[in-house]
């Protein structure tokens, strides 16, 4: 975390013992919480609303906005769930709060679950977090006994209970209407919507689902000020951001920085550039279910629009940096492998086309290549493009179609049986990408 | 079968729902957590005691990759073969601890010790190639660092 000046988010997490709520409430933990009891509750959604902050888990849905929804709906009891399932390949920025510092998240959710009226809330744990639903469960005790979780909180007759539902390895879950069904003790396949969570959610009630760093966020926004807050960052995506740097960097890991910073930023300032002195060849922006990028992007800004304009998300705002030894159609076929496996089988398009698409990389990166390859996945791209159920089926194909784009000449090199840049063509799949 | 401890935490967790079958995945993570794995009769105790259908219960455990069907080691190894491990070695880490355990992947060893299998993103892309024993992580693995690792297991 190193030459970070702007660190909020993460800042407590280079506190040792930051765990223990004694120590966190030393640092300032759950001091805005009494801000926000001293406020109505649609006094702290307009805060919110004001601040301009954006889901951090991939959509960047205004948090406010979505709050106001839920709030509206006079159907009751209310539900607060926050989605840690934070699987998107790359991703582990929700991991540095869960594990260092729970009780930022558990500050911004009894904040959240006032403001919209939920009396329960639900931390949706990805199963491949098993040291993060201990310490949750722990900071959880801890914020209960000092009485900012139970009832008459705040001398105002609110309540708020807390509580840790872990899952069981399925990406699917990520996305909010599955994860509610998974929640629910069913499958974790996806719902049509609308109607919205906001409306009905969870057990058909109203609720507010939002992930670990945009909760994580709301303190800050009612302990700065909505104007304050916005300070920092660019028009559209205010605030900072938890980039998650990973693959041929010298220094990969969580960097916190304030939105619209630039890539070159990002990977040659804070993440040590590309290791063993190799050149820059793709980036992945914002987990692999972002289009990727090249080495001419270098200067694009990782903010909302800044990255959609591109053609490109900001995603989760996991940076996975490949260097020029990667050959792109191993390194997509690992991509697509994975939606393959987490395709949840109940749309057509999704299930059937990531198999297709799979199967013919599984046998490019075999050497046996055929020269309509490429047409062919592009084909399948296309048929399956705006017919699946969620965003899982639209998010394999992104990683194909932009790395047809920005790299072809990999995709003929292989089928052409013309050698590739990791030197190893033909050889067995799932060599070292 | 399920002992009065694990029956008791499940009837616990499923008071923090407004309905039982909400407690279905805690209920099966407690019952592997246990058992090692799912037995058909483990299935059928949950059923029971949720009152949910035994077919629903199987149906939604049958959903999720990291609930096992078959006894497993006694150490389980989950390495990670998505993209950041990839891109660092993860296929060299399987075949390291293939080479090494004497079995393949899924497979227990002969004296029951260790199984091992490929995980999705386990969140360590920073510490890639990276993978789980167990509930521990580890990171910057190399075939001499996973020699030292094994060795904690007994």
């Amino acid at each position: 975390m190193d030459g970070l000046m702007q660190a909020m988010l993460l800042k407590r997490t280079a506190i040792p013992n930051s765990t223990d709520i004694d120590v966190a409430m030393a640092h300032g933990a759950y001091a805005s919480v009494a801000k926000a009891y001293a406020m109505r509750p649609v006094d702290v959604i307009d805060e919110v609303r004001r601040s301009g902050l954006r889901g951090r888990g991939g959509a960047g849905f205004p948090t406010g906005a979505k709050w106001s929804f839920a709030a509206m709906d006079l159907k009751k009891p209310k539900y607060l769930v926050c989605n840690a399932d934070e699987g998107e390949p790359g991703t582990f920025k929700d991991r540095f709060i869960l594990e260092q510092d729970p009780h930022l998240l558990i500050e911004g959710m009894i904040i959240a679950g006032y403001a919209v009226g939920a009396e329960q809330g639900y931390i949706y744990v990805r199963g491949e977090y098993p040291a993060a639903a201990g310490i949750l469960e722990r900071a959880i005790g801890q914020a209960a006994a000092k009485g900012f979780l139970g009832k008459q909180l705040g001398g105002k007759g609110v309540s708020f209970e807390l509580e840790v539902h872990c899952g069981a390895g399925a990406y699917i879950c990520g996305e909010e209407t599955s994860l509610l069904e998974s929640l629910e003790g069913r499958r974790g396949q996806p719902r049509v919507r609308p109607p919205f969570p906001v409306n009905a959610g969870a057990w058909g009630k109203p609720t507010v689902v939002n992930n670990v760093e945009t909760l994580a966020n709301v303190p800050f926004v009612l302990g700065l000020g909505s104007e304050a807050f916005a300070g920092t960052g660019v028009e559209g995506s205010t605030g900072t951001k938890i980039f998650s740097v990973s693959g041929a960097v010298n220094k990969p890991g969580g960097y916190e920085l304030p939105m619209g910073t630039t890539l070159r930023e990002i990977i040659y300032t804070h993440a040590g550039g590309i290791r063993e002195g190799r050149n820059l060849k793709a980036i992945i922006p914002g987990g692999v279910s972002t289009p990727m990028l090249t080495a001419g992007h270098l200067d694009v800004r990782m903010d909302f629009n800044s990255l959609a304009a591109t053609g490109s998300m900001l995603g989760s705002g996991a940076v996975i940096v490949m260097d020029d030894r990667t050959c792109m159609v191993k390194a997509t076929s690992v991509i697509v492998r994975f939606f393959e496996h987490e395709s949840c089988g109940k749309c057509t398009p999704c299930r059937e086309g990531t198999g297709w698409l799979s199967r013919i990389y599984q046998r490019m990166t075999r050497g046996e290549g055929r020269e309509n390859d490429i047409e062919a996945l592009l084909s399948i791209c296309g048929k399956m493009k705006g017919k699946c159920f969620c965003p899982l089926g639209e998010g394999a194909l992104q990683p194909v179609m932009s790395s047809i784009r920005h790299f072809r000449g990999d995709y003929e090199r292989c089928v052409r049986k013309e050698g590739c840049d990791d030197g190893s063509c033909g050889a067995k799949a799932g060599a070292k990408v | 079968m399920l002992s009065p401890e694990a029956i008791a935490r499940i009837h616990k967790k499923r008071r923090r729902y407004p309905d039982a079958r909400a407690a279905v995945l805690p209920a099966l993570r407690i019952a592997q957590e246990e058992l090692g794995h799912l037995p058909a009769d483990a299935i059928r105790s949950i059923a029971d005691l949720l009152n949910v259908p035994e077919s629903e219960v199987y149906g939604a455990a049958t959903f999720y990759a990291l609930l096992r069907w078959k006894p497993a080691g006694r150490h389980v190894i989950s390495v990670c073969h998505n993209l950041p491990c990839s891109l660092l070695g993860a296929e060299t880490v399987l075949d390291h601890l293939s080479r090494t355990l004497g079995v393949g992947e899924g497979l227990v060893t002969g004296d029951g010790r260790f199984s091992f299998q490929r995980i999705e993103c386990i969140g360590r892309c920073d510490g890639a190639p990276a993978m789980l024993v167990d509930d521990d992580y580890h990171g910057n693995l190399t075939p001499e660092k996973i020699d030292a690792i094994l060795k904690q297991y007994e």
